[in-house]
């Protein structure tokens, strides 16, 4: 039993649903989505309990050039694997749409790939964490974007699903001429592909290694969801289907961020190139906080709104991989996970139930039903970075990395873009308690939401007292 | 574990209230601060050892309390004391006891965990706890403009805690802990620290020129929220200045003393001419800031004592102003002073209650405001030599002195304006206080006594 493994299986699983639907053909597919996230949480559960198997993180020689367990592999892994099954139990939950959206007589005739391709893009999500080599790393990346297409595009009756599929398409295909490019370059410059040769080189600062290394950082930037690669990012996440937009939000992010580490890591522990480096990745990280908290402040579409504020998040993200402050850059991840989440299954069901995506979608909110009000109250409070949520320990540890260290210019718009954040954030608080309802219909919380939310929400409080907890969880 | 249970049996509450019992809440409520009172009591009689948690080991963060030190005593008094009068204060519209009591009590544990934490994270959130309660309250059962005025607090409050935030971060950085105990001057960046430290608590205290948020708050917000917020929470940023602030950049505020003086004159006199009840709170800020810019100057440990107990006389009479301006605008109508009069016929407790607070926030002697103002005027010339000449300190102490003939002038306009006169058609039918009504003020009236005949009450925690 070896961590290396564990890929096989989630692909193994996929192929076995997708076949099992194509040919048993059961008579609700959306239960696929459950059995995806039961299989999903066995493969989590050996990752979590397999530690303390003998040779457990032992690579085979043939995978060793491509692949490693160590470093922030594993965290990465286990982020991905949580974030799949949370978003296939949103899925369940999201049927009804669509269903809507992908026949004409509303029935899930043929929505069954739909529960299952998240699976390979968590296949591929895995395997980037473990990627070491710029070739496999590119290959997993293509494996996770490829999956997206097809899943943003999914419901395949409404304009803007086809409409954010079509843009996704095209500027990930951009990004992906831009990391094949950059590796191209990288490849000349250093000689090999191989990141732990590259690591223990003596690096010239040479401007076809720079040029190599902006194209990656660009590409990245794609992923991550930063500035330049920003644009994509509020039109695909309003357009595609929820569960998607937060499954793209959250591990797809992640997972671009844990290839960022992978990759820049060594440059950035590097004498001669650091420093330009850090330079670039400081001038994107200002330019996507200002962006994206300075363009969520008039949103009017929750949708976007989580959209603006995951590039913001994002501008912080980068602000802490500047610093090469690896630690807090898995700590913001996981709260982010967290709060992240339980915001997109609160959007989840108003959608489901209200068929809306608006803030005014929440009007009345607290009247209607209290509890779920005071739990996207809990969340926005958590985005905003109220402390004693699980959001403000993220943003303190990126200001106290960063405070003293970076340029005080910087530093004010770090500042800046948090105060901002309390405007939107709170513009959604506003909307729940002080508006009237636009429908007295009061809303019916199907199972799964009810316990996702009220695990996620408690989970904020808990680690927003206690952030040990997941100090525990990610490795010190 | 008493120190972790004043904060504890707020929020249990909060969670009683909120899952269980919207017809019992108001039971709830008082039950948690009264049990509190007699917690803060027995931890100060029996003694208590301390309370920590590590919550985080990188950097390294505790959940650290302690009642210790003598401010932090007497801010943990103010707060309990003005929690229980704030759930017995003000009527709370039929079918929002949930938002109403549970609000009051989030408002009233941020504070108490603000002034016992031992370390600046906690310090600095269990503070931030009480920003969305009463952007609630404001905005949902407010008074007026009460949206606008909701937003514009918060983003003022929110404001002042990210450049507090920026100022604690570059304390953190040079001193490499979080722990309140073992603060000490820092190396470099003395000035920059202390200006952010001025800026961000000055707005949380309303220091001029961010204090337009206040007024219109405290005029808008529901009684138990104007009382906890200008009582007790809005002490935070002066028990931080003097906490944190003179520990640890002694320096940087000696540099920036003449623009402190200069900013709190402008609260105490240009604030006070504006003639405004709810100005009156931003105005005596302006004597606190005094007291500490005293500590700042001539380093005794007399102003420190002026200054606390000044904290907690105004805590208390600003409560029970707020909480009788209430129940006038609850009988009446209306707070606009030229809609009143001979309001002391019909209601003649409240009159008197009303009196006994506005003498005390004049500084009559004998009410416990007098104790504390005159001992943060005798700070300022605390080691003064009559050779030395007149400081900037002296100065600013003759001026702000001025203030006092102000806050009298208009304290005793109000009160002839409102209750004295021939009754107007808004106060002929009035009632007077029942009994449930005249409990709160009673209480704090009481202590505003004791405190004021017998400041040592107070005064023997701070040496």
């Amino acid at each position: 039993m070896q961590t290396y493994l564990l890929e096989f299986y989630v692909v193994g699983l996929g192929v076995i649903m997708l076949l099992w639907e194509a040919f048993a053909s059961p008579k609700n597919k959306s239960k696929l989505a459950l059995i995806g996230a039961g299989g999903l949480s066995i493969i989590l559960a050996m990752l979590i309990f397999g530690r303390n198997c003998e040779s457990w993180t032992a690579v085979p020689d043939w995978l060793s050039r491509f692949y490693t367990t160590g470093g922030n592999s594993l965290f990465f892994k286990s982020f991905a694997l949580v974030s799949t099954i949370l978003v296939l139990l949103m899925s369940y939950d999201f049927r009804s749409i669509l269903n809507k959206y992908t026949s004409n007589d509303n029935t899930d005739s043929n929505t069954g790939e739909f529960y299952t391709l998240p699976i390979f893009a968590c296949a591929g999500l895995m395997w980037m964490a473990s990627a070491t080599d710029l070739v496999s790393i590119f290959v997993s990346l293509e494996l996770v974007t490829i999956t997206f297409y097809v899943m943003v595009a999914y419901m395949r009756r409404n304009v803007g699903s086809l409409e954010a599929g079509v843009k996704y398409l095209i500027l990930g295909a951009l990004s992906t001429g831009f990391l094949v490019y950059g590796i191209a370059w990288l490849y000349g410059a250093v000689g090999t592909t191989d990141l732990s040769k590259i690591a223990s080189m003596d690096l010239t600062n040479s401007y076809p290694l720079l040029f190599g290394l902006s194209l990656i950082i660009i590409s990245l930037g794609f992923k991550v969801g930063a500035v330049p690669m920003q644009l994509w990012i509020p039109d695909v996440y309003q357009g595609a289907p929820t569960p998607i937009t937060a499954f793209l939000s959250i591990a797809s992010k992640a997972a671009g961020f844990g290839v960022a580490l992978v990759i820049l890591q060594p440059f950035l522990a590097s004498d001669t190139v650091g420093g330009n480096v850090q330079l670039i990745l400081i001038i994107m990280a200002a330019a996507t906080l200002l962006y994206g908290n300075l363009s969520a402040l008039a949103q009017t579409n929750f949708k976007r709104l989580l959209a603006y504020s995951s590039i913001a998040h994002a501008g912080f993200l980068l602000l802490a991989l500047s610093v090469s402050d690896f630690q807090t850059i898995k700590f913001y991840l996981a709260t982010y996970l967290i709060m992240t989440f339980a915001g997109f299954f609160i959007l989840n069901l108003i959608r489901v139930q209200d068929n809306s995506d608006e803030i005014d979608g929440f009007d009345g909110l607290g009247k209607r039903n209290p509890r779920l009000a005071l739990a996207l109250t809990i969340t926005m409070a958590a985005m905003a970075g109220v402390p004693l949520t699980a959001g403000f320990w993220g943003k303190l540890l990126v200001f106290k990395s960063i405070v003293g260290v970076l340029p005080w210019v910087v530093i004010v718009i770090a500042f800046v873009a948090a105060a901002a954040g309390f405007y939107y954030y709170f513009k959604v608080i506003r909307a729940i308690y002080w508006h009237k309802p636009a429908n007295e219909k009061p809303l019916i919380i199907p199972c799964i939401s009810k316990y996702a939310i009220i695990i996620l929400t408690a989970a904020i409080i808990v680690v927003g007292v206690y952030p040990k907890a997941i100090e525990c969880l990610i490795g010190g | 574990m008493l120190t972790l249970a004043l904060i504890l049996i707020p929020l249990l509450a909060v969670a009683a209230i909120f899952f269980f019992g919207a017809a019992n809440a108001r039971k709830i409520a008082l039950g948690a601060a009264a049990a509190n009172i007699a917690v803060a009591i027995a931890a100060l009689t029996v003694g208590c050892s301390g309370f920590s948690l590590n919550v985080l080991s990188d950097p390294n963060i505790n959940l650290a309390l302690s009642v210790d030190s003598g401010i932090s005593i007497v801010m943990l008094l103010l707060s309990v004391i003005v929690t229980l009068a704030a759930v017995l204060s003000g009527s709370c519209p039929e079918g929002r006891e949930k938002l109403w009591f549970t609000s009051s009590l989030l408002i009233s544990a941020g504070a108490i965990g603000a002034f016992i934490s031992t370390d600046l994270f906690f310090f600095f959130a269990f503070h931030e706890l009480a920003l969305i309660p009463t952007f609630l309250m404001i905005g949902i059962l407010g008074r007026g403009d009460r949206k606008e005025v909701a937003w514009k607090t918060t983003v003022y409050l929110a404001f002042g805690s990210i450049v507090l935030l920026a100022g604690l971060l570059m304390i953190v950085n040079q001193l490499g802990s979080f722990d309140m105990t073992q603060l000490k001057p820092v190396e470099s960046h003395q000035n920059e620290i202390a200006l952010l430290l001025i800026i961000g608590f000055g707005t949380l205290v309303s220091l001029f020129p961010f204090h337009s948020w206040a007024a219109p708050a405290y005029a808008s917000a529901p009684a138990p929220v104007s009382m906890l917020h200008a009582g007790v929470l809005k002490k935070f940023g002066l028990y931080g200045l003097i906490v944190v602030g003179y520990e640890v950049v002694p320096d940087g505020m000696a540099h920036w003393l003449p623009l402190l003086l200069v900013l709190l004159l402008c609260n105490i006199i240009w604030v006070g001419l504006d003639l405004m009840l709810g100005n009156s709170s931003v105005m005596h800020m302006g004597y606190i800031f005094l007291a500490i810019a005293a500590l700042v100057d001539n380093g005794s440990s007399f102003a420190m004592q002026a200054a606390v107990l000044l904290m907690f006389a105004h805590g208390i009479s600003i409560a029970m102003s707020f909480c009788l301006a209430d129940r006038i605008e609850a009988k009446t109508g209306t707070l606009e002073i030229n809609q009143l009069g001979g309001l002391a016929k019909n209601a003649p407790s409240l009159a008197f209650l009303f009196g006994l607070v506005g003498m005390a926030s004049i500084g009559l002697p004998g009410l416990a405001n007098f104790a504390g103002e005159i001992m943060v005027f005798f700070s300022g010339f605390e080691g003064w030599e009559p050779a030395d000449g007149l400081g900037p300190l002296q100065i600013a102490t003759i001026i702000a002195i001025w203030g006092v003939v102000i806050s009298a002038v208009y304290m005793l306009r109000a009160f002839r304006n409102i209750f004295q006169g021939e009754t107007v058609s808004r106060t002929e039918k009035v009632t007077c206080l029942s009994r449930d009504e005249k409990i709160p003020a009673i209480l704090l009236g009481l202590i505003l006594l004791i405190v004021g005949i017998y400041p040592q009450a107070i005064l023997q925690f701070l040496n």
